[in-house]
């Protein structure tokens, strides 16, 4: 084959993209630091592994297809309920009950996918917060199901594996949060190096284009909407399964916003965008919230205003944009 | 004879009192190369998306190989070989040219439902994917973004993304719009150098372009179609010679007779 100078047989450039970075594997490892450097600060750490795994699925839709949502807490309630209603009901198996709460989150996903992938835009924006505020008020009607506005109490979660407890220090807590973000992180990555990941890709890039190459995008939107809404379940399972409570707000409007600001702060369709941003968000959060307990929102507006206007690909698109300017001489 | 590759019956599109195309019935037989030509405003995009379904008719019926697909959303009329390609470049930016070409591919042959498996697997789709950019000159280049393409790269790209779905018909939209001269000749003969099979109509405004590279030319007027014929009638049609060439031209010729 012909190739010009400097350039790898086509199929080893696109394995290439696939190869696992070093930086990757830092990045994972450093996520076992807190057991050693801050083990005071365990439950915080499950919060952020909890906020990363539903962002991460947030990206699939919004980074990598474009699908633009305000509504995507509703998934992430359906499974905090499903997990801890499953729980309440006397099975208190948490891997069981995450599989349970996914399935109900994906369904839910799937049915509004059909509605979904009709629309872009400002109306897609509107729709997700529509059935957003549909599923909160839904929530805080059914009282008698889900616990309205003293949320969902009496949870009990079974040992882990049936031999590790959650201890209170959560240890065990910490474990299973990140565990579960790594297995999902490891599918994820397996989806957006897949054809089907490509083929979002060009959905993000150019809508328009896509059935002039005869991509039934509509059918990709509903499939990639489907599996995003089953991990955001999953996210909300563990939440629900680790804290032993699921509240209204879980669903509510706040956290679909403060998620789309993690995954923006981070960087979207990057994989590590909704990672990074969760960690920078949930500690910038912690942090402020304990010096100015009044005002802490106000530094997180200086934050996102601050990246958004600096860093428009969030920080890891900086990240990438620094380190391309060092490696060309 | 066998069926047409692509024919219209009747027509007809409006936006609210702007009759934008009339009554317009083509026949394009298998492995022709049609060129559409007529002023601006004539209606030849306008045709081009009724045809690939961009656009939905107020009347009339569309047949590709005697089916009527009339009916059918643009990503079925393109699984079925109806592929056009746009005048404005009309790309993936942050892809590379190789990334494009086999999402292309992969959407063709269904590989692009496949979510639980590395685009690794599927050497078959990137080993073609390179070979249509390669046929086009574009394999020292398939691996930078789109972006950083130069303008006529992405022309050909464009193209290159049709022949990924295997077209039976290609309609080009001006495929050497903003192209220079020189890089156009090129362009164009890559497009004769296609496969007979492949049913080609371009809309195209060089008519030294138009004369070399189509064998049969429609001219349209105000969203009908004045006349169709040889090149040499073309040329020859007096009808065409006042609303389309023009005053200039029509003298030119006449100059040229006298001179």
């Amino acid at each position: 084959m012909a190739l010009s100078e400097g350039t790898v047989s086509p199929q080893l450039y696109l394995r290439a993209q696939t190869r696992w970075r070093p930086a990757e594997i830092v990045f994972w490892l450093a996520t076992l630091l807190p057991y050693l450097l801050f083990p005071n600060y365990l439950s915080l750490a499950s919060q952020i592994a909890v906020a990363a795994l539903f962002a991460l699925s947030l990206d699939l839709i919004l980074g990598y297809a474009g699908i633009v949502s305000l509504g995507h807490a509703a998934f992430f309630g359906i499974g905090a309920y499903t997990a801890g209603l499953v729980s309440k009901q006397g099975w208190g198996e948490p891997l069981s009950g995450l599989l349970i709460a996914a399935l109900a989150a994906g369904v839910v996903g799937y049915a509004t996918s059909f509605v979904i992938c009709r629309f872009r835009h400002l109306a897609l924006i509107m729709l997700t917060l529509g059935f957003g505020l549909l599923l909160e008020e839904l929530a805080n009607t059914l009282g008698w199901l889900t616990g309205g506005m003293d949320g969902l109490q009496g949870i009990h979660t079974w040992k882990l594996l049936g031999y590790f407890s959650y201890d209170l220090y959560g240890r065990v807590a910490y474990a299973y949060a990140l565990a579960v973000l790594f297995v999902l992180f490891l599918f994820a990555r397996q989806l957006i190096h897949s054809p089907f990941g490509l083929s979002l890709r060009g959905i993000r890039e150019n809508f328009v284009r896509m059935p002039a190459i005869g991509a039934p995008s509509r059918a990709h939107i509903r499939t990639i909407y489907t599996i995003a809404a089953g991990i955001a379940g999953i996210a909300g399972a563990v939440l629900a399964q680790t804290t032993e409570t699921v509240s209204l707000d879980s669903l509510g409007f706040e956290r679909s916003a403060e998620i789309v600001v993690m995954l923006v702060l981070g960087g979207a369709g990057r994989l590590y965008g909704g990672l990074v941003g969760a960690i920078i968000y949930m500690i910038a959060r912690d942090q402020f919230s304990g010096i100015v307990p009044q005002y802490w929102y106000f530094w997180i507006g200086i934050l996102l205003v601050a990246v958004v206007m600096f860093l428009p690909n969030g920080v890891l698109g900086g990240l990438a944009k620094l380190t391309t300017r060092w490696s060309r001489p | 004879m066998s069926a047409p590759a692509l024919a219209t019956r009747g027509l007809a599109k409006n936006f609210g009192s702007l009759v934008v195309a009339s009554d317009i019935e083509i026949t394009l037989p298998r492995g022709v190369r049609y060129a559409l030509i007529g002023p601006n405003g004539a209606g030849k995009t306008t045709l081009i998306n009724l045809i690939t379904g961009m656009l939905q008719p107020a009347a009339g019926r569309i047949f590709l190989d005697d089916a009527d697909i009339t009916a059918l959303p643009p990503e079925q009329r393109v699984r079925r070989g109806l592929v056009r390609t746009y005048q404005v470049n009309s790309l993936f930016p942050h892809l590379s040219a190789l990334e494009s070409v086999t999402l292309a591919v992969c959407e063709r042959t269904r590989a692009a439902r496949t979510w639980w498996r590395q685009l690794n697997a599927y050497p078959h789709q990137i080993d073609e994917a390179y070979d249509i950019l390669a046929a086009l000159k574009l394999g020292p280049v398939c691996q930078r973004a789109t972006r950083e393409l130069a303008y006529g790269q992405q022309r050909l790209l464009e193209i290159a993304l049709a022949l990924a779905t295997r077209p039976k018909v290609l309609l080009l939209d001006e495929p050497a719009a903003g192209v220079p001269r020189d890089e156009s000749k090129e362009l164009f003969a890559a497009i004769a150098g296609l496969s007979s099979d492949i049913t080609v109509l371009f809309i195209e405004h060089d008519m030294e372009l138009v004369f070399r590279f189509a064998t049969r030319v429609i001219v349209m007027v105000g969203g009908r179609v004045l006349i169709e014929g040889s090149p040499h009638e073309i040329a020859a049609d007096p009808q065409v010679r006042a609303v389309y060439l023009g005053k200039t031209a029509t003298t030119a010729l006449q100059g040229s007779h006298h001179g």
